[in-house]
């Protein structure tokens, strides 16, 4: 007997729905036996990480504040891969965003100014993410390299202008040599939803990128180009769509996202610009991204679910000693199950019988 | 339906293979539904089809590829289980495929020695490839590069690959499909040899006067069933085409008499470079198309005709803007959409991921060309029920059969989709329709009407740019026919002077400038 993939007539959409729910029950049962390894007993673990944030409002919102950046990163991301684009560094284009943004907010601290301050944060932020992400692009369209290397090293490079900035021309003067900058002014600050909770409205900035992308993707020619160029690039091309410019247009919108993700990040809830703002939210959202199917408002549940991830993780580590790296673990079992799930999409498993060796030289 | 008359054979005659009610079943689908077969030495028999009549699905579980679901081979009156291709080999069958499996950068005797099972060595096995291919007067210079090679010569390896494994069997899977008339003949020559030699041949192919000219027997197939074995010498071509289609074939004729009026497509002095290492450059493409006419370009393929329409659709851009001219604008630098909007339109040879994005629905297929000229787009949205009114309405006109209203392309068979595309194009009313290959691969009923869609739309006053391998299809439909050799393009010469023997002669390089890989080949074998 062996296995073998078939190829199906048309793509199953039963699969394609059922397939993150698969991943994720085969990564449930792998990370028990991981649990059960570390001595631990899976269900609690379990119960810990995906039951016990849930039952708490103020862990449920902890979990938009986590969801937030993901689900921003990974809308953009999706329009990339979508098109075979391969944006790997979403990290460096979040933390360029917030260097760019917070640029404004440590050269106006303490001056007063008014209001304008935060909107023209946004601006910058999304700026610097876009044009951090036209490195890979214009290296892509203009030599041909490969995005998926220079834009993953583009990652070390922003994170260590970060690094340069925090220790030494924007240190904060008063902050006891630790590499961050001042406080923001609450001009520079994302204001909160609620009184309590650190909820903010960048959760509903998030909510209207998921709107826009799924009617740009749904609704206009502009996603329709940025489908068919991924789907069948020969046909894009015949219809008269330029691949060049679409790596230049999904890199720019993607790296925007990130961007304004990284300084709503560090204007919200972290409040100064600091080494560590990113709890590699750039790579968890590789993840949703395709988690989420590719797919706007997939994306949007599939970001509550790896925000949940980090909240339980965090709860684990507290109540039960388990290591917070197993988070990174998990999202990475996670990813690993969805990406090989989704072949069935395309094919079907079936079990065959091996043929009977023929006898030879009877001729 | 008529009587075909049913071959007697000598009783002392046994069949060196039978197959024996050979069914395959792909899902629920029967390719191929208990089919019996015949096949004797020194005999050419041919196996008669439409595409998707479950000719390849039967060759290919006599070369072992596949197992069939139920029913059995004998070979020489034992029972044959197949494991595999070698198998088959080791066993006197040999095959020769339409679509070439060599590796361009190889040389011919690298890429023989790929595809044998022996142990003997490669010096050895060089000497006996030169050996056989003069035998056989199958000229091959064992020391080439493939990508050097005209597809004739291609083929040449693969039939001499196949003479080396000195073969009882003999399979040729539509080899003239890719051959001038004049090296159909030469292949001809050598397959009576072969047949002289105590052979059995099982020759594939949906040529008719080839078939009539060539084989003893042939067996029809229809819709994965064995409709009839008989004496292709006493049916006559209509009679066979009956037999396949199971129909009568709608006879295309022009309209009226069409007055051919201003040229609608100019292409003066066109040359290229090709864009990958293999291609072909284009040198001096000089042609008109008038409106109210239609030009053919036949030729081998491989001969610089997807540069040319890569150039002429805007894929690529021509060297100087003036090279190609639409309806009186300088359209080399324009693109594909702005070529689309002067009204023009075209079909390239390729169904699945070019003329079409496979894993689309129609609808979005409809928009992949339409959203350049129609008004399926409003301030950068998609109408999408204007989009399936284009499905539908091409469905309609020139009756594309599908599931559902609105399914993938890659559902569809490729006569339908062939339907679909020409039509969504056709359905534009473009004033210059550039079109290669439009009826490749598909089957009879479907080509019928394709062809007639053609020459009503020039019969509106449209130019029409055909591409075709297909000289029967040109004959049919054009009004002027050019050839197309080494990247040249001969002047075109009116199709009721266009001989098939003339035809031949230009598409094998006989023309002034002709010179090249092909001579050259044969002076170092000749040595």
């Amino acid at each position: 007997m062996q296995l073998v993939l078939e190829k199906r007539a048309e793509r199953s959409t039963k699969i394609a729905i059922l397939s993150p729910l698969l991943a994720i029950a085969l990564t449930l049962v792998t990370m028990s036996i991981l649990f059960a390894i570390l001595g631990k007993n899976p269900i609690a673990a379990l119960y810990v990480y995906f039951v016990e944030p849930l039952t708490d409002s103020f862990t449920l919102m902890e979990i938009a504040v986590k969801a937030t950046p993901l689900v921003m990163i990974a809308v953009g991301l999706s329009l990339c891969y979508l098109a075979n684009v391969w944006n790997i560094g979403a990290e460096g284009q979040f933390i360029m965003g917030a260097v760019c943004g917070s640029y404004l907010a440590v050269v106006t601290n303490g001056t007063g100014a008014g209001p304008w301050v935060l909107p023209a944060m946004l601006v910058m932020g999304a700026a610097g993410g876009a044009l951090w992400a036209m490195i890979p692009a214009l290296c892509k369209v203009r030599y041909g390299a490969n995005e998926i290397l220079t834009s993953l090293m583009l990652v070390y490079v922003a994170d260590l202008i970060m690094d340069y900035l925090v220790r030494g021309p924007w240190r904060d003067p008063k902050g006891m040599n630790f590499p961050t900058t001042a406080s923001f002014d609450p001009v520079a600050t994302v204001p909160t939803l609620f009184e309590t909770g650190r909820l903010h409205w960048g959760a509903i900035v998030a909510l209207i990128v998921v709107a826009l992308a799924a009617v740009m993707l749904g609704r206009t020619i502009k996603g329709f180009e940025i489908r068919v160029v991924g789907a069948a690039p020969r046909a894009a091309r015949f219809a008269g769509f330029s691949s060049d410019r679409l790596v230049l247009f999904t890199f720019a919108v993607s790296g925007a996202l990130a961007g304004l993700a990284g300084i709503i990040e560090v204007a919200g809830p972290v409040g100064v610009l600091q080494p560590g703002i990113s709890p590699g939210y750039g790579f968890t959202a590789i993840i949703v991204a395709f988690l989420g199917r590719l797919n706007p408002v997939g994306i949007l549940i599939a970001g509550l679910f790896l925000a949940l991830t980090f909240i339980g993780g965090e709860g684990a580590q507290i109540s039960m000693k388990i290591p917070l790296d197993l988070t990174k673990v998990f999202q990475g079992i996670l990813l690993f199950y969805v990406l090989a799930c989704d072949s069935l999409i395309l094919y079907r498993i079936r079990l065959i019988a091996t043929p009977k060796k023929a006898i030879h030289g009877t001729a | 339906m008529s009587n075909p008359v049913p071959v007697s054979n000598p009783p002392a005659r046994a069949p060196l293979l039978q197959a024996i009610g050979i069914t395959k079943l792909y899902g629920s689908f029967l390719a191929n539904d208990s089919i019996d077969l015949d096949l004797f030495t020194g005999e050419i028999h041919a196996l008669l089809g439409e595409n998707g009549a479950g000719k390849s699905t039967l060759v290919k579980t006599m070369y072992g590829l596949i197992q069939p679901s139920a029913g059995e081979l004998r070979w020489m009156g034992e029972k044959l289980e197949l494991s595999g291709p070698s198998d088959a080999r080791g066993r006197g069958i040999a095959m020769v495929f339409q679509h070439f499996s060599l590796f361009d950068n190889l040389t011919v005797a690298e890429n023989v020695a790929l595809g044998l099972d022996g142990v003997e060595s490669f010096a050895a096995m060089s000497a006996r490839l030169a050996q056989v291919s003069r035998d056989y007067g199958l000229p091959l210079d064992p020391n080439r590069e493939v990508w050097r090679l005209s597809v004739g010569e291609r083929q040449r390896i693969e039939i001499v690959r196949a003479l080396m494994q000195n073969p009882k069997l003999l399979i040729l899977d539509e080899p003239t499909a890719v051959l001038t008339p004049q090296e159909a003949d030469q292949l001809f020559t050598v397959l009576f040899r072969l047949k002289s030699e105590g052979r059995a041949l099982l020759y594939i192919s949906h040529k008719l006067d080839e078939v009539k000219r060539l084989c003893d027997t042939a067996t029809i197939l229809r819709g994965g069933k064995k409709i009839s074995t008989c004496d292709p010498r006493q049916e006559t071509a209509a009679s066979l085409a009956r037999l396949m289609v199971g129909a009568e074939i709608g006879e295309v004729k022009a309209t009226t008499a069409r007055a051919t009026t201003i040229p609608r497509l100019l292409i003066n002095d066109l040359s290229l470079e090709p864009d990958d290492p293999h291609g072909v450059l284009l040198k001096g493409v000089s042609v008109e198309v008038k409106g109210g006419e239609i030009l053919g370009i036949a030729g081998v393929a491989g001969n610089g005709q997807d540069e040319l329409f890569a150039v002429l659709s805007g894929e690529r851009f021509a060297e100087h803007e003036d090279n190609v001219i639409i309806d009186g604008h300088a359209a080399g630098h324009l693109t594909v959409t702005d070529r689309r909007r002067l009204g023009a339109a075209f079909v390239p040879e390729e169904r699945l991921g070019h003329g079409t994005a496979p894993r689309m629905k129609l609808s979005e297929n409809a928009l992949l060309t339409g959203h350049a000229a129609s008004h399926m787009v409003n301030h950068g949205f998609v109408d999408r029920p204007k989009t399936l009114e284009t499905v539908d309405k091409t469905t309609k006109t020139f009756d594309v059969r599908k599931a559902k209203r609105d399914p993938e392309a890659a559902s569809l068979s490729g006569g339908n989709l062939q339907k679909f595309i020409v039509g969504r194009e056709i359905l534009r009313e473009p004033g210059v329709l550039i079109v290669s290959q439009p009826t490749w691969g598909v089957d009879a009923g479907a080509a019928a009407v394709i062809r007639q869609a053609l020459l009503d739309l020039s019969g509106r006053g449209s130019a029409v740019l055909v591409i075709s391998q297909d000289l029967d299809e040109l004959a049919e439909i054009a009004d002027r026919i050019a050839v197309m050799f080494h990247g040249h393009l001969s002047e075109p010469i009116a199709a009721a002077d266009a001989t098939r023997e003339k035809l031949g002669l230009l598409m094998g390089g006989a023309s002034a400038a002709a010179s090249g890989g092909e001579k050259e080949a044969m002076h170092a074998v000749g040595a």
